[in-house]
């Protein structure tokens, strides 16, 4: 016998918390659907991970990997690439003189000219790149010290740059244009190729300095401020140059279609680079005929503008000559890693198959667990 | 003063919702004790908090308005918020939990502009997303609320009006204290009203409170003493007493107060007098009363609780390691900062420096916060709301499983805490209660035994054997898979007796019969919405007793004229005196309500309360034509003092109860009035009473089993059949059953009269002089009336044989009484021992002659005891005490409480899964270990020990001596079973012999504890959960289980026959035992595995994704520099890889549920929570760390020394990275539906053309992130192809290898019961048996040979075994 004790249950038929989750109150007297996906019986693909299972996978990356991995080694292979270092840290070198002297404030051009040889004729288009080791442009601060709207050509942003570009915003109380660390640091070595005939004249290499920014870039995101026709250095009077330039941003070429913000070292230069040590597009070397080789084997002379200082913090830089496959610039290490991970899946589907022999049938037929 | 205590009640819940969660939590406002030391003073005095109440429009106006300012209105508000205060308040709510404000911290430290690392915008975004969810929620639930609230609050009611001087329609929410409110039959009950006047003549109301506490019997309440005996109504205006009570709290079962009247007359006012809100009136036809709380103030409001919130096991092991990613998180801040420290001070000024002369020290100081910005993920704010989200999905699944809603109660599984569905997967402790939990608590008389002979009742017993074995034939092709199992279908038991019945019966009378849910029933259809069962404890196999003939041989002769004279004689020899006051104890002894079903409908659709009170008036109008007659065949010649009683106003009751009685089948009273019109109104003729006996001879004469025989009763039998029991306790329904099996038919009972057949003498009126109620101390319960054969003061009392056996006198100066008496007890003593051993439930029944002087002396006592206000409840006690003393034992009943259906199949699997089952009843200790016995608790191999001493250290030395037993028996003896004791078990509670205890109970398989207190239980449970630490859970169904419920780690209440307590303060509530074993071997197992398993996959992604950035600190000077566009940076987490783990917490699923059923061992992998064990931890995060250096690095050297810019190279190292994470969940999950697939493929679709609308249209937004042109140039690259191809297969395949190995070598249970899922039915049933098979022989290896039934097993499943692998060569 019971006591019949009793106390509430829920006020007036309705609970004030659990039921908005669970109704409890709703779900008691409803019987619940007998479908397939209130029940949990959806049919389902259930795969069970067993060396049986998973071989045929192995052997079939194994299979595919082995070839792709060869093909990319041997486009990369096929890639002639030259790189030399300028920076003149040796004593030996020519440019150490040079690289010695640099500061941001020196006016005072330095030359210096490294003679080198290619062995190897590089047949298709090639590309200049200026290498810079040690160069951290992706610390965080500096990645940020830019103005985005200013570049794309906005005139409020290009009177009252973004505070981000502190303490590149600012000089003698007029707008830096363009702000900011980065535009700052501007690369302004000059690169100039010569070619050594065997009988010893010089000739002058063609250097295409358009066309090695991106399309999006050049003509999307940046742009000059009120548009292109009209005379840069009215539209950005008023405006100073950034502390370390030594001409304005009116004056980085003569031509109008690279001048200003679009040019077009200037905006491979905004792109700052992923890794402390990176290349840039320099200048592209187009293939005359298909006769001629670009740049034919032989000797050849690198004549370099002087002007940026790269030793205070142990930065190298280099100049490198490449040619260009779908895979981009020479880089053995996909191909290698291919083959590399291929072959270990096909040597673990190996393995997998014996496991499966030794254990397989054991598992397949019904269990016996011990 | 009271609206200030419920605003401070509403501001503590809100803050601490843990405060008032518990069930049991003290009342807020804990009713005053009056302490006045004056005894004897009846007199009330006004102390401390207390209310008054007076009449709304009554004569002292100005006095009410004074005081009635306080008290609240009936509007209620439970709604949290309003439009106003949603915001500011859901947030400050939110901000309690210690993730939110880590994440507002950090949104403010991106703020600060040294260590800004993102725009301060995005690093928002996480933040403000997750509380939009979660704001979002709350906003939902509060406003089904508040519709609830609105609904409620415009029902309408009928309220006096002081204007137009009647009782008017009103909303219940302007309802106000001292309102009279008029209610009538099916109504609910707007406010707590004292009860002022009812139409009953006795002045008693019913009402039934299923609304508040699930329970359908009806309970009675009374008009105030002294209003009912002015016989006039009630009138408002004139109503000058006023009503004094508590203020408002909590405690349903207490209310006192006093009505004064203005001429000082005081009268107590209880419980009985108190009409709560939220029930509803039964049985009666309008009552009046006078609001006393309402709104908030009313005990319904008052006992409301919320959700409750437990922390899972799985939760703490996650809230560890979300510490020790925190530590990671430190150590990586410390390293970045110690490095950029060391970087920067190895510089010379470089160009890339911007100069702001920071010491590199301080510098490295403030990049530390910079890159707990930057790797914030790392920390899983996602984590904590997708957990949330998963449980509402499991939750769902649980709530929706069809198995669960099997069986005729038909109210499924209730998931009442939200946030513990993994704890069902890692049960270790089960503790079970007993009656109603493993037995239906649907009481069935068995047998009795009478002055001391035995009456075995062997058809009855046949007939229960019936009962189950019909059960056992509908389930055979239930589960085919084991033909021992049984899915308990009562409606199919059920639709048959109905159809048996339909024969013979209007089919207008069949929905009378209890509960027939198969009927398509006009009146049955309403009640789909919400009554479980429509009347308390009478299905049809506690009705049909089928009585045992030598008894019915010997009560056969009772008509005999000289039975008075037995009586007078006194003679004690006689044996019928004894039947005969044996049967009236039976049908006397209880406070069961007779109703009749037609009424009884409940009607829970508040909208149209109104409804049968048209039948009503329909009746009023029938009565003329035909009531007078049927209501003279009710009285009896036997009856005195019937005449004088027969008010008009009963009459009509009388005349309502026989309608309901005979269920508007209208060809009965034609024939009654074709009878009346010859027959005087209001004497009986002589004729009519032998036209009764004639028909209850030609009754007797019939086969007793016309149920199934289908015979043809006459029309009295009809309505017999009809009568209708509303009892609080099965027991006594079954009682009174067992007597009217044996025509002793209770009629009717008023407050003041009872009418009884008797067999052969008809109906007899007994006048009712005092029900002295059962309760839990006394263990027993009496009533005194006038026997109506010998109109001497008769106590028939009925208990516990403990508590009535000690009671039993002899008579001393008559010797040979004396004697026989004794004989008597000691053979009674004897049936009782033997009952129980056969594990019924044992009840003595006694009765005391009372001397005409004595009662009046005890009377005098006993009136003063009820009305005194102090003490009250003590005073009673005594006064009770004192008459039920110097018994006469009458006999003992033995009621068999059957065990659920599947109760030993469930044991059985919880025991295979690893579960130790315990059972902590109150019962004896024999019936106990009979029930252990049945339900294979206890196997007949078992060894049982039990533990029964008198004092601590006879206990200490037995608990010693046991476990001596247990270590040498180990291995010779298939397991031990200990019993122990109430009395003992206190002993070891008190005297620090817990570890003993423990070490005992921890060798044995099974541990029962017989009579022991609801205290005791939860003490038990607590003792195991917090000394071994282990999971325990707790499953009750009564009110005595609710301590324990709440002490363990997950409590179930079983929706059952004894109200709702137990499932209101339980987590999960089930309607039946059986589904225990579903509920954990499958959806515990399954939330645990899908839960721990999308909790390491978090952790995994995090980290997996964060130490890409990590990596990248490496090559950008530690300057916490991001390769990732921002904005993939952040939604990575919270759009492109959010919905596939969410999806695999709900759906994965390892194991089929057949096999998870079949196979209960594997449940110990959730038990040991090897899914997510620390170590496991650890190599996620290893295999995290592994993957990111393969998704950082191999983009790396793939792109090393190239013009690639900072975000291009975060493109491929983001897409692989999202690749791997997305692939990683393939590899890991267990089942892929279509959803799944849609899922991941949406997430990955998503992603790139993020990427591409993106790159394609930012052109100056997101500085310095700008990503204009990166994805579109990246997407045309093959080389971004060939890099996330490489990086995402060298990512994953350790992973794939090792778990292809580690299954194939040495495959998981889980893995290998997967697999046994993709057989064909055959081959999976024939391992599955295989599996057992190698099982038990493991087992047997282990306790080096058992008991011959194990062998037995073990040979079939081995010949079993066999065949499987013969075929599998083959």
């Amino acid at each position: 016998m019971m006591a019949s004790g009793y106390s509430a249950k829920e006020e007036d038929g309705h609970h004030p918390g659990a039921s908005g989750a669970t109704g409890s109150g709703v779900a008691k007297s409803k019987k619940p659907d007998n479908t397939a996906f209130k029940q949990q019986r959806l049919p389902a693909w259930q795969p069970i991970l067993t060396a049986g299972t998973v071989l045929p996978a192995f052997f079939v990356i194994g299979l595919i990997f082995i070839p792709i991995g060869i093909g990319l080694y041997v486009t990369s292979n096929n890639i002639k690439e030259f790189e030399i270092d300028y920076t003149g840290a040796d004593m030996s070198s020519p440019c150490f003189n040079c690289s010695q002297g640099p500061s941001w404030n020196s006016t005072w051009p330095c030359h210096c000219s490294i003679a080198f040889t290619l062995d190897q004729p590089f047949e298709s288009n090639v590309f200049m790149y200026y290498g810079l080791s040690n160069f951290y442009q992706n610390h965080r601060r500096y990645v940020k010290s830019r103005d985005d709207s200013q570049l794309n050509g906005d005139k409020s942003s290009l009177r009252n740059p973004s505070k981000e570009c502190e303490p590149y915003r600012t000089s003698d109380n007029k707008p830096i244009a363009p702000c900011g660390a980065i535009a700052n640091s501007l690369f302004n070595d000059t690169l100039e190729l010569f070619y050594i005939d065997p009988n010893g004249t010089r000739t002058q290499i063609p250097l295409m300095k358009k066309g090695i920014a991106w399309w999006t870039d050049k003509h999307v995101k940046f742009r000059n401020p009120g548009g292109t026709n009209l005379n840069l250095s009215m539209v950005f009077q008023g405006t100073a140059k950034p502390v370390n330039w030594h001409e304005p941003v009116y004056e980085l070429d003569t031509d109008p279609e690279n001048n200003g913000f679009i040019n077009e070292d200037f905006i491979v230069w905004m792109r700052t680079a992923a890794l402390p040590t990176f290349r840039k597009l320099y200048r592209i070397i187009q293939k005359k005929s298909n006769m001629t080789p670009t740049l034919p084997r032989g000797n050849y002379t690198l004549d370099v503008t002087y002007n940026y200082p790269v030793l205070s913090f142990e930065g190298r830089k280099r100049m490198i000559l490449s040619t260009i496959s779908w895979m981009g610039g020479k880089n053995p290490f996909l191909g290698l890693a291919y083959i590399t991970v291929g072959s270990v899946c096909f040597f673990l589907g190996v393995v997998l198959l014996i496991i499966h022999h030794k254990y397989g049938n054991r598992n397949n037929s019904a269990d016996i667990p011990n | 003063m009271e609206s200030l205590r419920w605003v401070q009640h509403r501001c503590r819940r809100l803050l601490f919702p843990e405060s008032g969660l518990s069930w049991y939590s003290p009342a807020d406002s804990p009713p005053q004790k009056n302490r006045t030391t004056s005894g004897d003073s009846p007199a009330y005095k006004p102390a401390g908090k207390r209310r008054m109440v007076i009449a709304r429009h009554g004569p002292y106006q100005d006095e009410y308005c004074s005081i009635s300012k306080g008290y609240q209105g009936n509007r209620i508000r439970t709604t949290k918020y309003t439009i106003l205060s949603f915001i500011p308040m859901n947030l400050f709510e939110q901000f309690h939990r210690i993730a939110n404000l880590y994440f507002l911290f950090l949104v403010l430290l991106n703020w600060v502009p040294v260590v800004e690392a993102f725009q301060k915008e995005i690093t928002m975004i996480p933040l403000v997303v997750v509380l939009g969810i979660i704001a979002f929620k709350d906003a939902l639930e509060d406003f089904r609320r508040y519709r609830f609230d609105k609904v409620i609050n415009n029902n309408i009611t009928k309220v006096y009006c002081g204007k137009q001087r009647r009782y008017v329609d009103k909303c219940w929410k302007d309802v106000c204290v001292g309102d009279f409110v008029q209610l009538a039959c099916n109504e609910i009950i707007p406010a707590d009203m004292v009860l002022l006047q009812s139409s009953d003549p006795d002045g008693v109301c019913h009402i039934e409170t299923a609304n508040l506490d699930g329970e359908t019997n009806l309970k009675q309440r009374q008009v105030v003493r002294g209003l009912a005996k002015q016989g006039s109504d009630v009138i408002p205006e004139n109503f000058d007493s006023r009503i004094e009570c508590e203020s408002p709290n909590n405690d349903l079962n207490r209310f006192r107060g006093v009505l004064e009247n203005p001429n000082k007359l005081r009268v107590g006012l209880c419980n009985d007098n108190l009409l709560l809100r939220s029930c509803t009136v039964r049985n009666t036809e309008t009552i009046i009363g006078i609001v006393v709380y309402a709104g908030h103030e009313t005990k319904a409001m008052k006992n409301n609780s919320g959700p409750r919130y437990k922390r899972s096991k799985l939760e703490r092991r996650l809230n560890t390691d979300v510490l020790w990613s925190v530590v990671l998180l430190l150590v990586m801040c410390l390293t970045a900062a110690i490095g950029h420290g060391l970087w920067l001070s190895s510089l010379k000024n470089p160009a890339f420096i911007i100069p702001d002369g920071i010491s590199p020290v301080l510098a490295g100081f403030y990049l530390f916060w910079t890159m707990i910005i930057v790797l914030q993920v790392l920390i899983p704010i996602s984590l904590y709301v997708s957990i949330e989200i998963v449980k509402l999905g499991q939750i769902y699944f649980i709530q929706n499983d069809v198995d669960f809603h099997s069986g005729r109660l038909a109210s499924g599984v209730q998931c009442r805490a939200l946030n513990i569905t993994e704890d069902l997967g890692q049960i270790q402790y089960v503790f079970s209660d007993k009656t109603g939990t493993l037995t239906e608590n649907k009481m069935v008389f068995c047998r009795c035994s009478i002055a001391g002979v035995d009456y075995p009742h062997e058809d009855n017993a046949r007939r229960l054997e019936l009962y189950r074995d019909q059960d056992c034939d509908d389930d055979d092709d239930d589960d085919a898979g084991r033909p021992t199992t049984k899915v308990k279908s009562r409606s199919s038991l059920r639709s048959l007796s109905c159809r048996s019945l339909n024969c013979n019966h209007s089919s207008v009378s069949l929905h009378t019969l209890t509960g027939c849910e198969m009927e398509p029933d006009l009146q049955t259809e309403p009640l789909d919405g919400g009554a479980p069962r429509q009347t308390a404890f009478s299905s049809h196999m506690e009705k049909d007793v089928i009585p045992d003939p030598q008894l019915l041989h010997k009560l056969a002769q009772l008509p005999s004229p000289s039975l008075p004279l037995l009586y007078s004689t006194g003679d004690s020899s006689q044996e019928i005196p004894y039947i005969v006051d044996f049967f009236l104890a039976m049908a006397l002894c209880n406070t069961v309500v007779v109703s009749s079903p037609g009424l009884l409908l409940p009607n829970l659709t508040l909208e149209v309360p109104r409804n049968p009170i048209r039948s009503l008036e329909d009746l009023k109008l029938l009565f003329p034509r035909f009531g007078v007659p049927r209501f003279a065949a009710l009285s009896s010649p036997g009856g005195n003092g019937l005449q004088e009683a027969e008010s008009p106003s009963n009459f009509t009751q009388r005349l309502l109860f026989r309608m309901k009685g005979s269920a508007s089948s209208f060809a009965l009273p034609k024939v009654d009035v074709g009878e009346g019109e010859d027959s005087p109104v209001r004497a009986p003729s002589p004729a009519q009473v032998e036209l009764g006996a004639l028909v209850s001879e030609a009754a007797e004469a019939e086969p007793w089993l016309e149920v199934e025989s289908g015979g043809d009763g006459g029309p009295d039998q009809d309505e017999a059949e009809e009568l209708m029991y509303e009892a609080e306790s099965p027991d006594e329904a079954a009682l009174v059953h067992a007597a009217r099996a044996y025509r002793c038919t209770l009629r009717a009972r008023t407050s003041e009269k009872l009418v009884v057949d008797l067999p052969g003498l008809g109906h007899l009126t007994v006048p009712l002089l005092h029900v002295l109620p059962f309760d839990s101390l006394r263990k027993r319960m009496s009533v005194v009336v006038r026997h109506p054969l010998t109109s001497q003061v008769v106590v028939y009392t009925k208990g516990a044989d403990s508590a009535i056996m000690d009671l039993i006198t002899t008579p001393k100066d008559d010797r040979q009484a004396a004697d026989r008496l004794r004989h008597i007890r000691e053979r009674t003593q004897l049936h009782l021992d033997d009952y129980a051993r056969q594990g019924l439930r044992t009840l003595c029944i006694a009765t005391k002659v009372l001397e005409e002087e004595d009662y009046a002396m005890w009377l005098k006592r006993h009136s003063y005891a009820e009305t005194s206000i102090e003490n009250r409840e003590e005073l009673l006690q005594a006064s009770t005490s004192e008459l039920e003393t110097d018994l006469t034992l009458l006999g003992a009943t033995g009621i068999v409480d059957q065990l659920q259906e599947q109760v030993p199949e469930t044991i059985e699997a919880l025991q295979a899964a690893g579960i130790r089952v315990w059972v902590l009843t109150g019962d004896k200790q024999e019936t106990a270990i009979s029930i252990a016995c049945s339900c294979k608790l206890l196997r007949a191999t078992d060894k049982l020990l039990t533990a029964n001493c008198a004092n601590k250290e006879a206990c200490e030395v037995l608990l010693a001596d046991l476990l001596k037993t247990v270590e040498d028996g180990r291995g010779a003896i298939s397991g031990f079973t200990l019993v122990i004791d109430g009395w003992t078990l206190e002993l070891v509670l008190r005297g620090g012999l817990e570890d003993s205890f423990l070490k005992l109970a921890g060798c044995c398989r099974a541990v029962i504890c017989c009579r022991s207190t609801p205290l005791q239980k939860s003490q038990v449970v607590q003792l195991v959960r917090d000394k071994l630490g282990v999971v325990t859970l707790a499953v009750g169904d009564g009110a005595n289980d609710v301590s324990m419920i709440q002490m363990a780690d997950v409590g179930i209440g079983i929706s059952g026959q004894e109200g709702m307590q137990a499932v209101m303060s339980s987590d999960f509530a089930i309607s039946r035992f059986k589904h225990l074993r579903k509920l954990l071997l499958v959806h515990g197992h399954w939330c645990y595995t899908r839960l721990a398993n999308m909790i390491l996959y978090f952790f995994y992604k995090n980290v997996a994704y964060v130490n890409l950035l990590f990596w990248y600190q490496f090559f950008c000077g530690f300057s916490g520099s991001t390769m990732t566009n921002y904005w993939v940076l952040i939604l990575f987490n919270l759009l492109f890889t959010s919905a596939p783990p969410l999806l695999y917490g709900i759906l994965d699923k390892d194991v089929s549920a057949d096999t998870l059923l079949q196979l209960p061992v594997l449940y110990q992998a959730g038990q040991d929570s090897l899914t997510y064990l620390p170590s496991t931890f650890w190599y996620t995060i290893l295999d995290a760390l592994y993957q990111s250096l393969a998704c950082f690095f191999v983009p790396y050297f793939a792109y090393a020394d190239s013009d690639i810019s900072v975000f291009s190279l975060g493109t491929p190292i983001n897409t692989s990275a999202l690749l791997i994470i997305l692939l990683h969940q393939v590899i890991e999950s267990r089942t892929l539906t279509w959803m799944h697939g849609a899922v991941l493929l949406g997430s990955a679709f998503l992603y790139f053309v993020f990427i591409l609308v993106f790159s394609s249209t930012c052109v100056t937004c997101n500085s310095p992130s700008n990503p204009l042109g990166i994805g579109v140039r990246h997407v045309s690259d093959p080389l971004f192809y060939c890099v996330c191809l490489l990086t995402t297969v060298l990512a994953l395949l350790p992973r794939i290898l090792y778990r292809s190995i580690s299954n194939s070598i040495c495959p998981p249970d889980l893995v290998k019961a997967a697999q046994m899922d993709r057989l064909n039915p055959d081959e999976r049933k024939r391992s599955i048996q295989l599996w057992r098979a190698s099982q038990l022989a493991a087992l047997e290896s282990q306790s080096g040979g058992g008991g011959p039934l194990l062998i037995n097993a073990e040979d079939e499943a081995y010949r079993q075994g066999v065949g499987a692998t013969g075929s599998a060569v083959s």
